[in-house]
């Protein structure tokens, strides 16, 4: 689970991450008396959303007087977003941060991970801050200094002190540093997050560090834990159809093409996308319906999928081994009736319970083409959604 | 043989006495010598009950010293089930088949830095345990799609390594053993471990490797097999389709920073001497093409 920067910002205060002073504001007004109640003669006018790449997409804005507080956030507040994360219809900005200046003499990134193979929260950090890190990593990795982290005595002082002066922190501002790295560190730990960013941390004149930007994402198996962070969740910037599955305990992903799917299993699903592509076809999504499906669950998936205009064939893919391909059958009987669906309909079964599953559908006088095996079923619905 | 477990294997149940333990203990004591190997759950409040005939013991150890048991299988719910593991290592059992889906990976990070220098071995989690057809099924899978023989099966995920089983059943083509070693990001054993063990049972001919997307276990399973492997292997990686950024259901199964993508892990495989396909419907007939040479 994503949150806003001005979001992450508060948590790494809270962990003794110090952070410009900044307010979230949902109006221009709002904006306008930010920035006079925060002072000074500079502030950022920065659009809230979950995309990174948002200085390059015209998103923030360094602002001189109050008045151009006001020009700049009529600007961004309520436009479309486009950066290279959002995809080309961009993401609309719906909340700001006006936050004071900052002097900057120099920017860092630092980053927080979980290492797969070496399973260990890994921190990473250079002197190329500001940058995006996958470039960095691609250019000149030599450049990224990092550290596992001993989850029993965390990020220690030698540690942190070391990889700070890596990245070029002059002594003067080492203390303030190593503070930051270990407080990022026991805010990843104690928010359960899979990534945290700061990039950039930043050097000001006068010696002093501070997080400029803060990007987290949590462990959504961990959020049970978590009230805080899930009071944080925004659902103006998830995919309307993908928070809608969630309240049906469906794994769901929209895609670009026209083919719905409907699967048991993560594995399975995404194979079925596959070999759906791997037939001259494009998968409109990706379903997981989960090993206890039961008939409600699977009218909630013919809903979702439905909901997509660019649908033009349904290709449901059932292995069943706890789920009863009978079970499935009735459901995919009652869900298409529901539904009155309209574009054809093709469904493989296998497993526990598979001939008592096709008659079913065979009898239900429904028009549903039966695939006997996952290349079979794959054929077929490319050639339904081309209208062969 | 197999690899790991046999009709001999003695099991404990943890998380027995809920409602999918009760389930899966039902179902795979039901499967070939079931009955005899499943003999212990575990739960402190129930200490001294018997589920169906299977005694209940207050702790892993407890069980372990009435039972002679040496494997455990784990269907705790999400927030105990580290616990649940660091119990069954800290008793030194051989063997630890855990699978609970949506362990918060911090948890699994503490649990797998604790099993350092142990010598517990841990399938999962988020896995469907594993099979050696007609001697024993310790976990989710249906029983009756497999059939015994000399394919030895290694699979992330759950539906999509019953497909690959299918496949080879339909095709006469039987299994020594079948592991799931799960689809989270921080886990136990690994397709290297896995396919180590097969390289040395004298009973498994060849191996089916099926990966999905996300961190880079299969790159260096497969680097591995191009020095080592004795013995052929199929491969196939689900998720060509799947967009950079976007967790697909398995927590682990997301490509990030450009790494862990479908199409680097199946040209490293192939590299590697793999014989890949992409079509997951094609698995067992390249193995069968392939043992025919």
């Amino acid at each position: 689970m994503k949150i806003h920067e001005y979001q992450g910002k508060e948590i790494l205060r809270q962990f003794g991450v110090p952070t410009p002073r900044g307010v979230a504001c949902f109006s221009v007004d709002e904006a306008v008396s930010a920035a006079k109640q925060l002072g000074g003669n500079v502030w950022v006018v920065k659009a809230q959303i979950h995309a990174g790449g948002r200085g390059k997409g015209g998103g923030v804005k360094v602002a001189k007087s109050p008045d151009q507080v006001r020009e700049y956030a009529n600007q961004i507040l309520g436009m479309q977003l486009v950066t290279h994360q959002t995809g080309p219809e961009g993401q609309k900005v719906r909340r700001l941060l006006i936050e004071e200046g900052a002097q900057i003499v120099k920017e860092y990134y630092v980053g927080m991970v979980i290492d797969r193979s070496k399973q260990r929260v890994a921190l990473m950090a250079s002197s190329e801050g500001g940058m995006d890190i996958e470039e960095v990593a691609a250019h000149t990795p030599e450049k990224i200094h990092k550290v596992w982290i001993d989850p029993v005595k965390g990020l220690t002082d030698a540690e942190a002190n070391d990889v700070a002066r890596k990245i070029g922190v002059p002594d003067a501002a080492l203390s303030e540093a190593r503070a930051c790295l270990q407080g990022l560190y026991r805010a990843f730990v104690e928010k359960d997050a899979m990534l945290a960013e700061i990039n950039p941390l930043v050097l000001t004149g006068d010696n002093h560090v501070r997080a400029l930007d803060a990007k987290f994402n949590f462990d959504s198996n961990a959020l049970y834990r978590r009230p805080e962070i899930v009071a944080m969740r925004d659902l103006d910037e998830e995919d309307p159809a993908e928070v809608e599955a969630s309240k049906f305990d469906l794994s769901y992903i929209s895609l670009d093409g026209d083919i719905g799917c409907l699967v048991n299993g993560a594995g399975l699903a995404m194979a079925t996308m596959d070999i759906i592509k791997l037939y001259g076809g494009s998968p409109a999504n990706f379903l997981d319906v989960g090993g206890g499906a039961d008939k409600e669950k699977v009218t909630e998936a013919f809903k979702l999928m439905l909901k997509n205009p660019k649908i033009k064939a349904i290709l449901v893919n059932i292995f069943g081994g706890i789920m009863k391909c009978d079970v499935i059958a009735e459901g995919v009987v009652a869900a298409a009736r529901e539904v009155h669906l309209s574009v054809p309909l093709v469904v493989r079964l296998e497993g526990t319970n598979v001939d008592i599953g096709k008659k079913i559908l065979a009898e239900s006088g429904l028009p549903i083409i039966s695939g006997n095996d996952m290349a079979d079923a794959a054929q077929k619905v490319v050639a339904a959604a081309k209208g062969k | 043989m197999s690899i790991l477990i046999n009709k001999n294997t003695k099991v404990i149940t943890q998380g027995m006495t809920g409602k999918v333990g009760q389930f899966h203990t039902f179902h795979c004591r039901a499967y070939a010598n079931g009955a005899n190997c499943f003999v212990a759950g575990v739960n402190p409040k129930k200490a001294g009950e018997n589920f169906d005939g299977v005694p209940v013991y207050a702790s892993v150890m407890d069980a372990k010293k009435a039972t002679g048991a040496t494997v455990s299988v784990i269907y705790v719910p999400p927030s105990g089930a580290a616990a649940a593991i660091d119990e069954a290592v800290e008793a030194d059992l051989d063997l630890v088949i855990c699978i609970t889906e949506g362990i918060p990976v911090h948890d699994m990070l503490k649990t797998r830095y604790k099993m350092q220098g142990k010598r517990t071995i841990l399938i999962g989690p988020n896995c469907p345990g594993l099979i050696t057809p007609d001697e024993i099924k310790i976990g989710i899978m249906p029983g009756h799609i497999h059939k015994k023989g000399r394919i030895g099966v290694v699979s992330r995920s759950g539906t999509l390594t019953y497909e690959a089983v299918g496949q080879l059943s339909a095709l006469g083509m039987g299994q020594s053993s079948c592991v799931g070693i799960g689809g989270d990001p921080i886990n136990g054993t690994k397709h290297i471990d896995v396919m180590k063990l097969f390289n040395d049972d004298p009973d498994t001919d060849a191996v089916i490797m099926v990966g999905e997307i996300g961190g880079s276990d299969e790159e260096e399973c497969a680097r591995w097999i191009k020095g080592n492997m004795k013995k052929p292997v199929v491969g196939f990686i689900a998720g060509v389709t799947a967009p950079e950024g976007k967790r697909m259901g398995h927590a682990g199964a997301i490509i990030s920073g450009g790494q862990g993508g479908a199409n680097d892990k199946l040209a490293v495989m192939e590299e590697c001497g793999i014989h890949i396909t992409r079509n997951p419907a094609e698995m067992g007939r390249v193995m069968q093409k392939v043992l025919k040479g």
